[in-house]
């Protein structure tokens, strides 16, 4: 397909996504500057800490930039950390965040780490049947915008959205080796 | 592998967070960020301000381990809540050697990760903890390959090489990180029939051993620790392959803490990258006070225990 898919590379599981693009075929560039978002096709924001990463836009000065790129209709993923930094809005020790999803982000939703689990979603949009969901001190999606289209839901909650190209998921689709996600963010995906 | 096409075929199956795949994944979380100790809640939202990605919960720096001896436990109750009160990162704690009420009492508390750990005084001087049976994921130290092989075995979800902690001196997790890594360059460099011997020789059990001759990686995350001082020192153990890295007294007992943790956590994620270090680098004060290694006799070495 030729694409190029940009990670996110301030902190968090880079590798892991890596693995699942080039299973996928595509070539993937770790994203640290400004200038790391020339030519990319597409970018993904890992999992990770929230914090953390955002204090790196931060000094880093990607806010913008990032901005721009997903207003360019350029297709963007984020998990976990990276579904709450798109947010319009965070809650529970808020961070900055992009905003280029209509969903507020309330973090550590379901506890702490002894709190984490994997679930099988329990309603999908056709083309994610089974899809196994692993939640590591995840946030919750709450109150979407008219725009937002729920993919998947666990217990009720949506924990896989789409908002034109923007998608978010509170799992990690990286940790499985279901690449369904992924396909998705590259426009190759079944919804 | 194996266990990610059962993931995938695992229909219906809900896993909690006792199951090794959800204890790996915060550690892969983890991945490419600073994890640093702290001693009071105010610390750890100097550390969280910084970009730490965790806070280590003790009651005393290594450093002031070493300097005031005695028996180091674990953190007490009140400090920890009133750490987790305060940030949103993982809220990870030590706990002696062995002892695995102290760990059962971190489990209750809902800390995010145990570490088994050399830096406090062991309670047990021939046998770690039983990882398995416990929700909260451990991290336990290395030296060699061997000994991080064992301690996956009995459960550890993310390894660390020791270094010397409360040394202020990064030749020590040099050597771990060395030594693990040329390990298992030896080992991918056998013949199957070859790989019994070599798993006895390591004192480690045979599967894992062979995992580590087909992938030429532990199988879990590989952090490094002990001795960090310097942003410098940070990226040094990043360029030898550890995946993130634990900061003890380095940041703490510098002149200031909160520009030596956020400059850390920068030179971690622009670790290939000399200007960024360099910048990283510029106006932090004095770092911690170091300790040559050949002042320190054997029985001074916290890396020594672990068995």
């Amino acid at each position: 397909m030729g694409q190029r898919v940009g990670i996110l590379a301030i902190q968090g599981d880079v590798e892991a996504h890596a693995r699942v693009l080039r299973v996928l075929g595509v070539e993937v560039v770790a994203v640290r500057h400004a200038f790391d978002l020339d030519g990319l096709d597409a970018l993904v924001l890992p999992g990770g800490e929230s914090t953390t990463i955002a204090k790196g836009l931060e000094r880093l000065g990607l806010y913008e930039p990032l901005e721009a790129f997903a207003a360019s209709g350029k297709r963007v993923l984020g998990t976990c950390a990276g579904a709450v930094l798109l947010a319009r809005e965070v809650e529970n020790h808020p961070v900055r965040s992009l905003g280029l999803l209509d969903v507020v982000a309330l973090r550590n939703a379901y506890g702490s780490q002894v709190d984490s689990f994997e679930a099988p979603a329990d309603e999908t949009a056709p083309g994610f049947e089974g899809l196994s969901c692993v939640f590591i001190r995840a946030p919750r999606l709450l109150d979407p915008g008219e725009g937002v289209e729920v993919l998947a839901r666990v217990d009720g909650w949506p924990v896989a959205v789409r908002q034109r190209n923007v998608i978010a998921t509170t799992f990690h689709p990286e940790l499985t080796s279901d690449t369904r996600v992924h396909a998705c963010l590259l426009g190759d995906g079944p919804a | 592998m194996s266990q990610q096409s059962e993931k995938r075929a695992g229909n219906g199956a809900r896993k909690g967070a006792e199951s090794f795949d959800i204890k790996v994944g915060l550690a892969e979380m983890l991945k490419g960020g600073v994890i640093m100790d702290v001693t009071t809640a105010e610390q750890a939202k100097v550390a969280e301000d910084a970009g730490a990605a965790a806070v280590m919960a003790l009651e005393r720096v290594p450093s002031d381990i070493r300097k005031e001896g005695g028996v180091a436990r674990m953190c007490s109750m009140e400090v920890i809540e009133g750490i987790q009160r305060v940030v949103s990162i993982p809220v990870m704690a030590k706990v002696r050697i062995g002892h695995f009420v102290e760990a059962r009492v971190l489990e209750a508390l809902g800390v995010d990760f145990i570490d088994e750990s050399e830096v406090l005084t062991p309670a047990d001087e021939e046998h770690h903890i039983w990882k398995h049976d416990f929700r909260s994921p451990f991290v336990c130290g290395c030296r060699d390959l061997g000994e991080a092989l064992r301690r996956i075995s009995e459960g550890a979800a993310m390894i660390r090489t020791k270094g010397e902690a409360g040394s202020g001196n990064i030749v020590e997790a040099v050597r771990h990180l060395r030594k693990v890594n040329g390990d298992m360059r030896a080992i991918q460099a056998l013949a199957s029939e070859e790989l019994p011997a070599a798993a006895k020789e390591l004192r480690a059990p045979l599967d894992l051993v062979c995992a580590v001759a087909q992938t030429g990686k532990l199988p879990v995350p590989n952090f490094a620790a002990g001795g960090v001082a310097t942003p410098a020192d940070a990226a040094l153990c990043m360029a030898l392959g550890a995946e993130a890295v634990f900061v003890g007294s380095g940041i703490f007992k510098s002149e200031d803490p909160a520009a030596r943790a956020a400059a850390v956590v920068r030179a971690t994620t622009h670790w290939q990258e000399a200007g960024e270090i360099l910048a990283a680098s510029r106006g932090l004060g004095g770092a911690m006070p170091g300790i040559e290694m050949e002042t320190l006799a054997e029985n001074e070495r916290l890396a020594n225990r672990g068995w």
